[in-house]
């Protein structure tokens, strides 16, 4: 089953029923999403992920814009007609009854010609759980159970009725880091398995970008950009979303181009004099005469720097670059030159922290190869950058410039 | 440096001297406190207020019941006078055996098994319909607690007006009642006959019914209150997930509110059988001390109104009848914790 959303809007009217102070949770959304396929709905928080879902499910109706399940529109459809299965973030099984009884709550609630026998309907149970694999503890009441086992219980539950769409409420983000790992892949798994189309929803970049088949990134109500999970970490639409993804964070520093050439830094502001000749206003039939005063502004230039990478074909002026921990290659004869704070081994790969004057960040955090030549205690290192993983972005629009790879 | 104590006031030393004689004294009075181990006792010195008046006036009275209920024949003039009185179980067989007795358990029974569930039921409805409400929640739940608040036996005086027979068996054809008798006005509005709810010659058991009424609506506020709150404590989103799995509203009511609320529904019954057993005040409220319609007093006796037949004159025997019904609630009580147990959740 597909789900398209098409210009889908949320805006919440403002408490005190001004105008102007409404929050635009989600902005004017369209997607359309494959058949059977897994969707991480990813930002930070307050960036409308949630409320997206919520719409999707039908217990948050959207302000304008329409939802799709294959053809049919069920933007106004109530959320017990749509047949989605929902896992809450903190599960909501049901305290008084055992997880038998919490799977079967659904399929009780089946009327007409959709009502199961007893024996059916304790078949399709079993079949559920024995999927998320807790067929033994069917007897449990969910406070007898762990936090990744209550999970499994809550995704049984919204897979029992067979939805027509699978939707997750930052599934993981009550279990710790190393069930984390182990339910991720699980819910990847079950997905596979079952091939509902399903959407889910996190702030873990990583989370999101292990398990989706693709990923949307949010911000403030307005998708960033939509795509698989690495070409949107290799090919990022802006600034934020390359700063979103990855781990360790790409690291920003502030340049400009100039003929063709990308330089770190040379920013310089400047105190500039001038005069600015005003007319006053004055009464009529008076002769107004003209007041010079001398002022001062601050001019920003851009002028020398660093020069590490030609960039051809991208016009002169002041750029944001982004490189990624991993663009950076140890070269004694590199062109672009950090002071060296600290190195961390890690076995496969090597941390390098250090500092340069032109990073947006304290420190810069580059992982390269084991075997690079790296003087410790040096005061220096000195790098050349892989091209790829190089990204400009508009120093004022915060969007993506691209080059030449 | 400059000595400073040579440059004190008169006055200024006195008031060391004051000072040193009550540190002294504060310095005797640690080490008696340790000499006595006061931080051992400490707990029950700042707990002795309470203790001592809950002792007077509660427990010294519980003690003096159990004594006055198996002296026989008990009475407190008569001891006064220095008579004995010898030990034996006489009090509660003359309790028993009285003509009343038997007729006041079975009101006080009839009262209670009828009015917990109505009032019990009625109340969760409410209490679920003012939950779910959006703007007139806080207006409605003022005008359901306003019986709370007021006074049963003003309560009783106007339900006795409400029930009353318009004009016939109650006041003379001089006497202006407008607005005595308005649930006969309207019985009769709709084509009814007009019963005899409370008046003489009326049935025993239109009597019962204006006192669960009354009763009931009595109740509801206290009711109402507690499951309003447990409600409000109920995670929303266990209704979000009845509302995605396409759950019909009256199996969210049974299956989940109930269930989630089954803790205060049980607290309110547990309550609700102890009130209900020491019902009285209603009673006289509606059909005044003779607690029964004019011709048949003591009808609708109570428990509790039994009691209060000896309380002037045979001690004896009031501490006998307050015992019994102690013992009632008390198993009554146990039945419902013992049920209670089974049923809810947590």
């Amino acid at each position: 089953m597909k789900v398209v959303l098409q210009n889908l809007t949320k805006i919440f009217p403002s408490r005190s029923k001004k105008p102007g102070e409404e929050v635009v949770a989600v902005n004017d959304f369209t997607f359309e999403i494959p058949d059977g396929q897994l969707i991480g709905l990813l930002g930070p928080s307050g960036c409308g992920k949630s409320t997206t879902l919520y719409m999707i499910s039908g217990l948050q109706e959207p302000t304008s814009g329409k939802i799709f399940f294959g053809d049919d529109d069920v933007t106004d459809l109530s959320p017990e007609n749509r047949g989605v299965g929902l896992v809450f973030q903190n599960y909501a099984l049901y305290p008084h009854m055992t997880v038998k009884q919490n799977i079967l709550f659904p399929l009780q609630n089946l009327r007409g010609a959709d009502r199961l026998t007893k024996e059916e309907m304790l078949e399709r149970a079993y079949e559920a759980a024995r999927l998320v694999q807790i067929d033994n503890l069917m007897d449990r009441k969910p406070s007898e159970l762990s936090g990744g086992q209550q999970q499994r219980v809550a995704i049984a539950r919204a897979l029992v009725k067979m939805p027509r769409v699978l939707l997750l409420d930052e599934p993981l983000s009550n279990l710790d880091a190393r069930l984390r790992l182990q339910t991720r892949e699980e819910i990847r798994r079950i997905q596979k398995e079952t091939k509902i189309t399903t959407v889910f929803v996190t702030h873990d970049q990583e989370e999101a970008m292990s398990i989706s088949d693709m990923i949307v990134v949010m911000k403030l109500g307005v998708v960033q950009q939509i795509g698989v999970p690495q070409n949107v970490y290799d090919d990022p639409s802006n600034l934020f979303v390359a700063k979103f993804l990855g781990t360790p964070p790409i690291n920003v520093f502030e340049g400009h181009v100039k003929e063709g050439t990308l330089y770190l830094g040379g920013k310089m502001e400047t105190e500039e004099v001038y005069e600015e000749t005003k007319i006053p206003e004055v009464a009529e039939g008076e002769e107004a005469i003209p007041v010079t005063e001398t002022k001062t502004r601050i001019v920003t230039t851009y002028e020398g720097g660093q020069p590490v990478l030609s960039v051809p074909g991208v016009a002169d002026g002041p750029v944001t670059i982004g490189i990624r921990p991993e663009g950076f290659v140890v070269d004694p004869e590199g062109p672009m030159v950090c002071n060296l704070q600290n190195v961390e081994v890690m076995g496969r790969d090597v941390s390098v922290v250090s500092t340069h004057e032109a990073s947006l960040n304290p420190t810069i955090r580059s992982i390269v190869d084991a075997d690079s030549a790296i003087q410790l205690g040096a005061e220096h290192i000195r790098y050349s950058l892989k091209r790829h993983k190089v990204h400009l972005f508009d120093a004022e629009t915060e969007e993506r410039i691209y080059f030449e790879v | 440096m400059a000595d400073y104590s040579t440059t004190q006031t008169p006055e200024a030393i006195e008031k060391k001297g004051f000072r040193r004689t009550l540190d002294d004294w504060y310095e005797k009075f640690n080490k008696f406190l340790i000499k006595i181990k006061f931080d051992k006792w400490k707990g029950w010195v700042y707990l002795a207020p309470c203790i001592i008046l809950l002792l007077i006036f509660t427990g010294w009275p519980i003690l003096n019941t159990l004594r006055m209920a198996f002296l026989e024949g008990y009475d407190t003039m008569l001891e006064l006078g220095g008579e004995p009185f010898q030990f034996g179980i006489g009090n509660f067989t003359k309790v028993i055996q009285y003509r009343g007795f038997k007729d006041c358990l079975v009101n006080t029974m009839l009262l209670c098994v009828l009015t917990v569930p109505i009032s019990t039921f009625l109340a969760l409805l409410i209490s679920v319909c003012l939950n779910a409400i959006g703007p007139l929640s806080r207006t409605l739940q003022t005008i359901y607690f306003l019986p709370y608040v007021t006074n049963s036996i003003a309560i009783g005086m106007v339900f006795a007006a409400m029930f009353n027979m318009v004009g016939t068996a109650f006041g003379g054809e001089n006497e202006l009642i407008v607005t005595a008798g308005i649930i006969n006005n309207v019985i009769e509005f709709f084509g009814g006959t007009k019963i005899n709810w409370i008046n003489e010659g009326s049935s025993y058991w239109a009597n019962i019914f204006v006192m669960v009424v009354y009763i009931v609506w009595n109740a509801l506020p206290f009711k109402i209150l507690i499951l309003l709150g447990g409600l409000q404590s109920v995670n929303k989103q266990y209704y979000d997930a009845a509302k995605i799995d396409a759950t019909p509203k009256w199996r969210v009511f049974t299956r989940i509110t109930v269930p989630l609320l089954s803790p205060m529904i049980a607290y309110v019954v547990i309550t609700g059988f102890i009130g209900g057993f020491k019902e009285y005040s209603s009673i006289v409220g509606i059909f005044g001390d003779d607690m029964g319609p004019t011709g048949d007093p003591r009808r609708l006796n109570t428990m509790v109104g039994f009691n209060y037949r000896f309380i002037a004159e045979e001690q004896g025997r009031a501490s006998a009848a307050a015992l019994i019904l102690f013992a009632i609630i008390f198993v009554v009580t146990m039945i419902n914790l013992y049920v209670s147990k089974k049923k809810t959740h947590f």
